[in-house]
């Protein structure tokens, strides 16, 4: 099938089997920050963007995204640089395998939602999954670079 | 794995519903649980470009089309402010938010499942099933309806006066309730469903003066469902957590409106 679609705003014009799915597909493209941690839409570790909201690749047809953007870690090196860096200074990962699909939902969140509480932060993340941490850490880092691109200070 | 030799973007309703006559044909709306199916498809219908991922509303109903997807409807302000943020309340606990933006309200009502939230907040308003060719159909009616090829057009929410609550148990946050409960009480009746037990939600519906004695009437409502079983919990264990939710659940409305409550 034909499918017409933009990854990290670079047109791609395909054929494709019709039960591709989205998130071999995209790893298929170069986009090896996505990661199959589940079969059942439970980790989030897959999570891309599609029009600028966070879904599930694991989940999604492929054929979903015909006419579509597709954002994927690989498109906001910068800005997930920016992240990654508040996430070590807390030391908050230790495997890392979690850590794209959680950081497309955070830059999500911080698009999303303007003064997240931390009851705001628990529920928009929770489904990112990590099984290393206590979470803790995430979240500490997580209210900093909030509170960093606010230009605020993180209460402790 | 969702697997299929083709995938055809329905053009029309007609279209969608002419194909889905096939038993090797399937309909797809967020393919959350459409995946996890272990089967070979010959033609997946997607009914995404047939703008039915709208919510449109009167005087008198909401109505939200079947690829609306939960998160749409857990933000939208008039239906929660309608719900006193039971909609929300019943949606935000469904795994996570990429989640919720791909499943779908039409998803979840057609699936019937046991363990849905959605049903159970939806089955205990004014609410109704609006199928391609079987007409407009009562969600509790609907909730009983055998599986058909039908295509399930739209959910509506008549905007009869009612106060609504909702209270779901998960052993832990983003796995599946082991069990529901959501509460509307209206003129004189008051409706409370119970879901997840673990058979998919029904409703008891009594004359609001049973639940003057607050206690007697949770009771009795969670022994009137029957219960099972499995991984989650056992069948007396969901009981008693039914009894508790049903509890609290009104006692929810009595905060927000005090004595008002029976005075409505
Ligand atoms: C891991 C996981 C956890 C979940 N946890 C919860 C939970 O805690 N609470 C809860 O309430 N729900 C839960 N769900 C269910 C979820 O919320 C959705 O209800 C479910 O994924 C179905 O919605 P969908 O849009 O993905 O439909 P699909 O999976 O695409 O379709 C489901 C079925 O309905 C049919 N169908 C879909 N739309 C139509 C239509 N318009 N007309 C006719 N037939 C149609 C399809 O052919 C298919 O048979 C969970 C699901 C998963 C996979
Ligand atoms: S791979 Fe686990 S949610 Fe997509
Ligand atoms: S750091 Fe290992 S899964 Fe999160």
């Amino acid at each position: 099938m034909e499918i017409k679609l933009w990854i990290n705003d670079k047109l791609i014009i395909d054929n494709v089997e019709p039960d591709t799915p989205m998130l071999e597909y995209l790893r298929d493209k170069g986009c090896y920050s996505i990661k199959r941690g589940c079969e059942t839409s439970n980790c989030g570790l897959c999570t891309v963007w599609l029009e600028g909201k966070p879904i599930l690749s694991c989940t999604l047809p492929l054929m979903r995204a015909d006419g579509k953007h597709i954002t994927t870690l690989e498109g906001l090196r910068k800005e997930a640089a920016e992240f990654g860096e508040f996430l070590a200074d807390e030391g908050a990962e230790q495997c890392g395998f979690c850590n794209p699909g959680f950081i497309m939902n955070v830059l999500a969140m911080e698009r999303d939602i303007e003064n997240p509480s931390d009851d705001d932060i628990k529920e928009y993340l929770s489904g990112n999954l990590c099984r290393c941490t206590g979470y803790t850490g995430q979240f500490r880092a997580v209210k900093k670079y909030i509170a960093y691109k606010r230009g605020v200070k993180a209460d402790e | 794995m969702l697997r299929c030799n083709d995938y055809i973007f329905a053009e029309s309703l007609e279209e969608a519903y002419e194909l889905n006559q096939k038993k090797n044909n399937v309909i797809v709306a967020g393919n959350g649980w459409l995946k996890l199916r272990k089967r070979q498809w010959g033609t997946v219908i997607d009914i995404s470009r047939l703008c039915l991922d709208k919510i449109t509303e009167n005087d008198e109903e909401f109505r939200i089309g079947a690829m609306v997807c939960l998160s749409d409807i857990e933000n939208h302000k008039e239906l929660n402010d309608y719900t006193d943020g039971a909609v929300k309340e019943s949606l935000r606990h469904i795994v996570g938010t990429q989640f919720r933006n791909c499943v779908t309200l039409g998803g979840s009502i057609f699936g019937r499942f046991g363990f849905s939230d959605v049903l159970s907040m939806f089955i205990v308003m004014d609410s109704y099933v609006e199928l391609y060719k079987g007409g407009i159909v009562p969600m509790h009616e609907f909730a009983k309806m055998p599986y058909d090829d039908d295509i399930l057009v739209s959910i509506i929410v008549k905007k009869k006066p009612l106060r609504l609550a909702y209270s779901s148990f998960r052993n832990q946050s983003t796995d599946f309730p082991v069990v529901t409960c959501a509460v509307a009480i209206g003129e004189d009746i008051i409706t409370t469903a119970i879901g997840a037990r673990p058979a998919k939600a029904d409703i008891r519906t009594d004359g609001i003066d049973a639940c003057r004695d607050l206690k007697d009437y949770a009771k009795k409502t969670a022994e009137s469902f029957d219960y099972e079983s499995n991984m989650r919990a056992s069948a007396e264990y969901r009981r008693h957590i039914a009894e508790v939710l049903i509890k609290r659940t009104v006692e929810k409305i009595e905060v927000r409106y005090g004595n008002q409550i029976m005075d409505k």
